[in-house]
């Protein structure tokens, strides 16, 4: 059989493969060579050696962006994430309306960053305007903001992993546990927790991933303000790129920076998680 | 997990109180979007009445600022066709790539599991000129672009799935005649459904909500996409039409929401179906 798949690859794999090629890997090699010259088109890339990953930290913007960034990921990932669990733990609960329920708290999700920003905006300026101030008056009003919108839109998502991990815990470990005296505090951190690894796995990854690479609810809700104080990387990466003239070089190896930064990331946080993961 | 709380009437009571505060962003919204623009930023918790009620004056006003129904209607066809494109070429790479078993389909399977780290600002600049040599700026160019970013996670999804479908099926189809068009059309399609469905949801999300890659690859002048129009609406002083703004949000909400009420069991099952294989 694989003999005869083998031939059709120009119907099977040709296209796809062209298109990749053309929408990330030919884009993605030339970002990796520009990053090392310094350009305002293509066409006169100079090549320039490390100078622009040099310039790079002679910016103030980019460590602060770099800062409030780590700092935004690690408190959404852990707000979401328990907020997601406990939810996900009484929803899998049996009383009147929890499909319901789920659909409300899964809702947000489906609406884009841009429209999510402009609705908490309102909303936010709002609420400190009872206070005779603006959700730009200071970053950490932006912050906390931003954490708001954020936990609204991905709790829901996070809860739904959560769910249909809990739903495939089999149920006579509880009978088991509940035989042998174990009280509901003790079911919950010896089989309900170690049980849900593999959807802590998943959930962690997306939260971690989302809040690094956050970038259109940023745009929408403070684009930076005050005075760039609440721009996050991706932000800092395209105002580098779009707003300073002479700087494209090292908005380039920012973004070289920022991906290498997210694939370390990404893979520790699977190691990390996996080897807590138990075999059913 | 099927434990039933003594008082399940009290959970229901308060999960219905947190529903509303939960969805009340959205209710704000729309009931600001009929008051007058000066009372909306100065007191957007008041309800209208007859001095800032406006009627649809704002809905007139951000139509015409936008141009919304023809944004609608570029982020209907990119949306859709995308997806399409993309479910139909990625399923058939991925089915490839699982079957046969080389080098470089091996290849194809790494760099699609790296893609779906690398963020979008990595090769944004880059992207956004070779789409301009290739005259890409445009909805159905935009195609193929959305086809070659969004194939990391379709296909390897799919080949997820593949692995796990007994081979024996397709062989069999094979030994009857079928050549591998027909088995994959025939046999592998209809088996691969419901992750097809997780796949499409996923991207749809993903593509309609999009605003940075068409914002940079799309021709401005003449094509945008919702959320686009919406950002256009601020000015170029940061100053934003609260009026319009509102009434624009709630046009870009509704449709979703309706889309949601009405395929909402699929949507769920195919995130968690698409979480659990991802």
């Amino acid at each position: 059989m694989e003999r005869a798949v083998k031939k059709y690859f120009p119907i099977f794999a040709l296209p796809t493969l062209l298109a990749f090629v053309i929408g990330f890997i030919a884009p993605f090699i030339e970002g990796v060579y520009l990053s090392f010259c310094e350009f305002t088109t293509i066409s006169d890339a100079r090549f320039v050696g490390l100078k622009n990953y040099l310039r790079i930290w002679s910016d103030p913007t980019f460590l602060h962006s770099l800062w409030f960034t780590a700092l935004f990921t690690v408190v959404t990932v852990i707000l979401i994430n328990v907020l997601a669990f406990a939810v996900a733990l009484l929803l899998t609960k049996t009383f009147k309306g929890t499909n319901i329920f789920r659909g409300v708290f899964f809702m947000p999700n489906l609406i884009g960053g841009i429209v999510l920003g402009y609705t908490w905006q309102l909303i936010l300026n709002g609420i400190f305007g009872l206070f005779g101030r603006t959700l730009t008056y200071s970053a950490s009003y932006g912050f906390w903001g931003l954490v708001i919108l954020m936990c609204w839109q991905q709790v829901g998502y996070m809860m739904i992993i959560y769910i249909a991990g809990l739903q495939s815990i089999p149920g006579d470990l509880y009978e088991a546990a509940r035989i042998d005296g174990a009280n509901p505090r003790q079911c919950l951190w010896r089989i309900t927790l170690p049980m849900s690894m593999p959807s802590i796995t998943i959930c962690t990854f997306l939260t971690l991933t989302n809040g690094f690479k956050l970038y259109d609810q940023n745009l929408a809700l403070t684009n930076g303000q005050p005075s760039d104080m609440t721009e996050m990387l991706a932000l800092n990466i395209v105002n580098t790129f779009y707003g300073r003239n002479g700087w494209e070089g090292v908005g380039q190896a920012k973004a070289v920076v920022f991906t290498i930064l997210v694939a370390v990331l990404a893979l520790a946080q699977n190691r990390l998680t996996r080897t807590k993961e138990v075999q059913q | 997990m099927n434990d039933k709380p003594k008082h399940g009437w009290i959970y229901t009571l308060i999960f219905s109180i947190v529903s509303i505060v939960y969805i009340s962003p959205i209710l704000m919204i729309f009931m600001n979007s009929f008051k007058k623009k000066a009372y909306i930023n100065r007191m957007p918790f008041s309800l209208p009445n007859e001095k800032t009620f406006v009627g649809l004056e704002n809905y007139v006003e951000g139509l015409r600022k936008t141009g919304f129904f023809s944004a609608f209607g570029y982020s209907l066809f990119i949306t859709i066709t995308s997806v399409v494109v993309i479910l139909l070429c990625t399923s058939m790479c991925a089915w490839y790539i699982s079957r046969v078993h080389t080098w470089y389909t091996k290849a194809i399977y790494m760099l699609c599991l790296i893609s779906m780290v690398v963020p979008f600002q990595m090769v944004m600049y880059p992207l956004s000129k070779i789409s301009d040599s290739m005259r890409l700026g445009n909805p159905v160019g935009i195609i193929l672009i959305y086809l070659g970013f969004g194939a990391g996670l379709a296909v390897f999804m799919f080949t997820g799935f593949m692995r796990s479908v007994p081979i024996e099926v397709e062989e069999a189809a094979m030994i009857d005649g079928c050549n591998p068009l027909q088995t994959f059309f025939r046999v592998v399609l209809a088996m691969l459904k419901p992750t097809l469905v997780s796949v499409g949801i996923l991207e749809t999300m993903w593509i309609w909500n999009d605003y940075l890659l068409p914002s940079l690859v799309l021709d401005l002048r003449k094509y945008k996409t919702i959320p686009i129009a919406i950002q256009y609406l601020k000015g170029g002083y940061g100053s934003v039409d609260w009026g319009a703004m509102m009434a624009m949000l709630v046009l870009a909400i509704v449709p979703i929401i309706l889309f949601y009420l009405a395929c909402q069991k699929h949507i769920i099952k195919g995130v968690a179906a698409g979480a659990v294989k991802g």
